[in-house]
């Protein structure tokens, strides 16, 4: 009872400290796209704006208030899940996010759950089979397709399988709105397959790395020298100590998959969450870019928050000394 | 039962690399060891006594193998068995006790299931009850409870003792026929390691169970093993039964090694071996002992000298084994007399000092006086605070009240915070020099660092000053363009006193600063020390956890526990006739070769 | 994230090996395979972006004569032309200098600042680590490609922006490896012999500390460039970086997109360009990083 007191009290604090972060980085947004020195009316309406139509866009962004008014309108707005207005067409950004995130979530997960385990797995048996012929291909597919940006990988497989040489996939998801993107399989394998060639390479290095570093300590030693089968000595004794470095890089690495998303869902017109940062930064939509940038920062919190309970479930060391 | 064979006998074994050249890390290695017996088998750091005791599991490290040799348990060679049925004799016939079982223990998994795993991976017991009924036996036999809770804990929940019984009952588990212990007390302190050692030695001779205990600490061995094998740069040098072995050598490194180990009386001169043990693939043609060897002929360079039998059960590897057993006869030096105390106003005086790592309160009012040109030892054991205390001493940890006074004026707390010539008169030699002298400098920069600072003297004058420590302490200049890890362990440490003594200090404070090194090195830093003492006019600080080092250099020594100075006194009087009960407590749970040859005959 | 940098140490003979730091580390790095391929590739890219200007047929922003838009490879265009009828491979030449200079420019000022923050965090400890390390996970909320757009939104495409936005994202990842590796030779106890006899605090972070994580620092200057390449190109790609009629790799790739079908090479010479350089890059890295593993086993097998 007491440990679960004690986890419970970490993951409060955690939570808390997540909530601080938040709610820098929301400061940080807000100055960056509204209380910039500059006219953000005049950016963007342009130079050719008449002065009645930038009085009155100043006023819809609230621009006329003091400065901290207007991040206090802002961000209680925020916390009532009121995120403003949409300028591009005036319909509610929470209306416009609503069906973006149903998208941009449906290809994170997807692309999580597939290339999670598999890099774990990876990983393992390439540690378990350090220097043969499969680890050494791992090591230099996974050094290479790792450093290979995203946009770099989308337009490849494109022409491979969508324009020049194969034409059997479509290289750009053309959906309709109020659609779920399960019903788009076909238009997913690409963008999926892009974020698990992002993910595994990752995942596969650190969990390799750590499985390596746990298969020379002692225990491992004493494990094989108590004369156990090497597969228990590799499952039950070295992997599930190499976990939690693993899953420390792999939350950051999902992480930043909201931003190799961005790209992404730019190459095969995906119509999630990141096309419409990208079109938004392109209209100077700033109520839809502020939410949206808020949004992966959240996610960013709440995937270090599932990483570090993960940590503390795989580390008895963790979970007792917290009691 | 001459015809029985024995539980264990190794032939001829060889160790190699697997890759390159195929140096070999052991070679020509053959014993025998019966049903009941334990076998210590002693030599330094880099000896090759664990790449033996491996292999007697039939097992090598990453990047070795055994390239040739026998290892027989009951007369079957396990060698030539498949992996796979070598891998299930492991841990059943043949078991093993690692050195450290706070990393040997798997961490996320609970002392129960290692227990268990270890019994079901073998097939002991029809059920899961007879497997519990005998983990409940053998956790009895190591003094250990065998309740729910008990196996229920995670390793990191024992302390180091209860780790180690449990590694213990791993390895007797299976109820094995041999067993290697790999320095199993190494990090224990003394009286938890006279505990293991008692119920390992009742364990193996009450189950008839061969023991091969490895072990660098020959006064460990004397007490436990009945014969012992002495390796020295992959070779056996010397195998004979303990007191035979300990007193009348045959080999002249046995008895360096003997002579280089400190004794509590005191009586002999602590003796140091020159030079240092050579590594695989840079092996002499020969003897490999012949460079550092004072009975070393010509013939010695040549070919290496064959195992020769000397007596029953005894043999050795040197060509004049009979010389060197008849000096051993002879008497061995007598220590020198250390340098008298002077009655002098206190260099250093300690009052009332509390200390405090974060919230852990670990000096409790502690009183000290060191005087100049005394050498005052500071011994404890591991966790009694003698470090703190040490560097609260050279402003190196500031969180402590009290008030500590050097020549009659109080010094603030904290090296920055005091003036220079206090920096510069107190000088600190830390415990590893593996970790005080920064890798990306020469010697020659680290050791001119206090010049540079303290007296800013560059040039050809700093270099001068700089060999000219450097010879204080037996070192060339030719290691001045040396990086730290170009040298030996003892050279590094002699580097970093240099480094102390080039400052012109008043005071040495020295923290363990041979733990880290070789018994035969050790030696020759503490002679280094004592000369100091006695030409330089140096008052010392030595703090130690060996007890057996202070009677050689030390004039006063004040004994630590728990945060507490629990007696202090002459260092005579404390040794001979020691007062608090602690430290007769410690004094009896030191193993001692002295004690353990007195007792054997 | 050095993870990317996670390879197998290399076997390192100490006895054999050049003493001095430097060398060792980039005789030992050079002796590998990867390190040579990486190094000869990274070069061929920085070789065609620089050079490439010079050697570049047409003036990168005029049509070819008689050539129509996305026109296949001809004697006259031999990559063909692009959406506006210009030669591609004049284009490709001229357009590679932008990413090596926006990129560049951005990892130095992110590994400068990342290490002066790392370093000061690992040396004073206590409540300015938390206070500067905090900072730093403030700032890594945002991956490096979203921070750099919600400028652009403000303050519109411009390179300045750009190269501030992907250097200041750089620094806190690079402050984390830099504490990382700062934090345990801090520990050592040839930091605390410089402290007591009361060599200054600078001085002791940079000729104690900081001579002793160069590896890990070039390893991770090298992991930075890869991945702003990436980044730099990636926000061209989307229209915020070099706007047109600029030739840069990134817009070319952009502005090509539609002809894809017809017309490969102006979307496909610059993606192979960039695949190669960041692979280039990244090769370097590892072989790097494996070198350093690898002396410091050799060192650490000593004792």
């Amino acid at each position: 009872m007491s440990i679960r007191h004690g986890i419970a009290g970490f993951v409060i604090r955690r939570l808390l400290l997540g909530l601080v972060t938040l709610w820098i980085t929301s400061v940080i947004i807000f100055a960056a796209t509204q209380a910039l020195p500059g006219d953000a009316a005049r950016s963007i309406l342009g130079r050719s704006a008449t002065p009645e139509s930038l009085e009155a866009l100043r006023q819809q962004l609230g621009l006329d208030k003091p400065v901290l008014t207007q991040y206090w309108e802002w961000i209680s707005g925020v916390l009532t899940g009121d995120l403003g207005t949409s300028l591009a067409n005036s319909l509610p950004v929470t209306e416009v996010l609503s069906d973006r995130l149903v998208y941009s979530l449906f290809l994170m997960v997807l692309a999580a759950v597939i290339s999670v385990p598999l890099g774990i797995l990876l990983g393992a048996v390439s540690a378990s089979r350090r220097d043969s012929a499969f680890d050494q291909t791992t090591s230099v597919a996974t050094l290479g397709l790792a450093a290979l940006p995203e946009f770099v990988v989308g337009i490849t497989l494109v022409v491979l399988f969508s324009t020049t040489v194969f034409q059997w996939l479509p290289g750009v998801a053309v959906t309709e709105p109020g659609v779920g993107p399960w019903h788009y399989p076909k238009e997913l394998i690409l963008p999926v397959v892009v974020l698990v060639i992002a993910v595994v390479p990752y995942t596969a290095r650190i969990m390799r790395a750590s499985t390596v570093e746990i298969l020379e300590s002692d225990f491992v030693e004493m494990a094989r020298l108590k004369g156990l089968p090497e597969r228990r000595v590799l499952w039950r004794h070295a992997v599930p100590n190499a976990l939690a470095p693993t899953f420390q890089v792999t939350a950051l690495n999902l992480a930043y998959l909201a931003g190799g998303i961005v790209v992404v869902e730019a190459v095969f017109n995906y119509q999630g969450v990141g096309l419409l940062l990208v079109d938004s930064v392109r209209g100077r939509d700033m109520p839809v870019v502020q939410a949206v940038a808020l949004l992966i920062a959240a996610l960013y919190v709440v995937l270090n928050l599932l990483a570090d309970l993960a940590t503390i479930l795989v580390s008895p060391r963790l979970r007792t000394s917290l009691s | 039962m001459s015809t029985a064979p024995h539980a264990l006998e190794v032939v001829d074994l060889r160790v190699e690399l697997e890759y390159g050249e195929h140096e070999d890390i052991v070679d020509g290695i053959s014993f025998r060891v019966a049903a009941g017996e334990v076998l210590g088998l002693v030599g330094e750091s880099g000896s090759g006594k664990t790449t033996v005791g491996l292999a007697v599991l039939g097992h090598t490290r990453r990047g070795a193998r055994v390239a040739r040799g026998e290892v027989r348990v009951e007369g079957r060679d396990i060698l030539t068995l498949p992996p796979l049925e070598r891998q299930r004799l492991r841990g059943r016939l043949v078991s093993y006790v690692p050195q450290d079982p706070a990393s040997a223990l798997s961490p996320a998994m609970r002392i129960g299931g290692q227990l268990e795993e270890t019994l079901s991976e073998h097939g002991f017991g029809a059920s899961d009850a007879e497997r519990r009924a005998r983990i409940v036996e053998v956790l009895a036999e190591v003094l250990l409870p065998s309740d729910e809770t008990f196996l229920r804990r995670y390793p990191h929940q024992l302390s180091g003792g209860q780790q180690q019984r449990v590694a213990l009952a791993m390895a007797f588990a299976n109820r094995p026929r041999v067993i290697v212990l790999d320095e199993p007390t190494t990090g224990l302190d003394v009286t938890t390691q006279a505990h293991v050692l008692e119920t390992v030695r009742a364990l193996c001779a009450t189950h008839g169970v061969a023991a091969v205990y490895v072990s660098h600490d020959l006064a460990v061995v004397a007490t436990l093993a009945m014969r012992v094998a002495v390796m020295y740069g992959g070779r056996l040098s010397e195998v004979g039964p303990t007191g035979t072995l300990f007193r009348l050598a045959a080999h002249p490194y046995t008895r360096r090694l003997v002579e280089a180990i400190p004794e509590l009386s005191g009586k002999h001169a602590l003796a140091s071996i020159p030079g240092t043990a050579p590594r695989p693939g840079h092996r002499p043609a020969g003897c490999f002992f012949a460079p550092r060897c004072a009975y070393a002929l010509e013939a010695c360079t040549v070919a290496p000298p064959p195992l020769e039998s000397v007596a029953a059960d005894h043999v050795v590897r040197c060509i004049r084994h009979a010389d060197v057993m008849k000096d051993a006869a002879a008497a061995r030096p007598a220590a020198t007399a250390r340098a008298e105390i002077a009655d002098e106003d206190a260099l250093i005086t300690v009052r009332e000092v509390d200390a405090w790592y974060g919230v852990r309160h670990v000096l409790h009012g502690v009183e000290l006086v060191i005087r100049p040109r005394e050498c005052l030892a500071l011994v404890g054991e591991s966790g009694s605070g003698k470090t703190t205390l040490a560097r609260c001493i050279a402003g190196l940890h500031t969180a402590y009240s009290g008030a500590i006074s050097y020549r009659g004026q109080p010094l603030e707390r904290g090296a920055r915070a005091r003036d220079a010539n206090a920096r510069r008169e107190i000088q600190y030699v830390f415990q590893s020099p593996y970790n005080s002298l920064n890798p990306r400098k020469t010697i020659g920069q680290i050791v001119n660092q206090p010049l540079r600072h303290f007296f800013s003297l560059g040039g050809s004058e700093a270099r001068r000053r700089v060999v000219e420590v450097l010879d204080t302490v037996q070192l060339s200049s030719t290691v001045l363009d040396r990086y730290p890890h170009q040298l030996s362990g003892g050279e590094r440490q002699r580097a970093a006193i240099a480094r102390a003594l080039i400052a012109n200090p008043q005071l040495l404070v020295c923290d363990e600063v041979t733990s880290a090194l070789d018994v035969s090195v050790q030696a020759a830093i503490i002679d280094v020390l004592a000369d100091l003492q006695r030409e330089l006019d140096i008052g010392l600080l030595f703090v130690t956890h060996n007890l057996a080092l202070i009677r050689t250099l030390s004039q006063e020594v004040a004994v630590m526990s728990e945060g507490r100075i629990v007696e202090r006194g002459l260092v005579d009087h404390v040794l001979d006739r020691p007062q608090a009960e602690y430290t007769r407590k410690l004094l009896s749970d030191t193993p001692s070769l002295e004690a353990a040859l007195a007792a054997s005959g | 994230m050095s993870d990317l940098a996670l390879g197998e140490p290399i076997e390192v003979d100490l006895e054999t090996k050049p003493g001095r730091p430097w060398r060792l580390l980039f005789s030992t790095a050079w002796g590998q395979h990867r390190t040579k391929i990486g190094l000869g590739i990274t070069l061929l890219i920085v070789g065609v972006a620089l050079i490439g200007p010079l050697l570049a047929p047409y003036s990168p922003d005029q049509g070819v004569e008689g050539q129509l838009p996305f026109a296949s490879p001809s004697s006259d265009a031999w990559f063909g032309t692009d959406d506006l009828g210009r030669d591609v491979l004049s284009r490709f030449l001229s357009g590679g200098v932008s990413v090596l200079i926006l990129a560049g420019l951005s990892t130095a000022i992110g590994i400068v600042l990342g290490v002066a923050v790392g370093l000061t965090a690992a040396y004073s400890r206590g409540k300015l680590d938390d206070l500067l390390m905090r900072g730093m996970d403030v700032l890594l909320s945002l991956p490096q490609i979203v921070f750099a757009l919600v400028l652009a939104a403000t303050v519109g495409p411009e390179l300045w922006l750009l190269v501030l936005a992907v250097g200041l994202t750089t620094m806190p990842r690079a402050a984390r490896v830099t504490r990382g590796a700062a934090v345990e030779v801090v520990e050592k106890d040839f930091v605390r012999a410089a402290e007591a006899i009361g060599i200054p605090r600078r001085r002791i972070l940079f000729s104690e500390v900081l001579p002793n994580i160069t590896s890990p620092l070039i390893v991770e200057t090298s992991l930075r460039m890869t991945f702003n390449v990436a980044v730099v190109a990636g926000l061209s790609f989307l229209g915020f970086g070099l706007q047109p009629p600029a030739a840069d790799w990134g817009l070319m790739i952009n502005e090509n997109r539609n002809g894809l079908a017809i017309q490969p090479w102006p979307v496909l010479l610059p993606v192979i360009a960039i695949a190669l350089l960041t692979i280039g890059t990244s090769l370097i890295g590892d072989g790097i990083s494996r070198a350093a593993i690898g002396i410091e086993r050799g060192r650490g097998g000593r004792e």
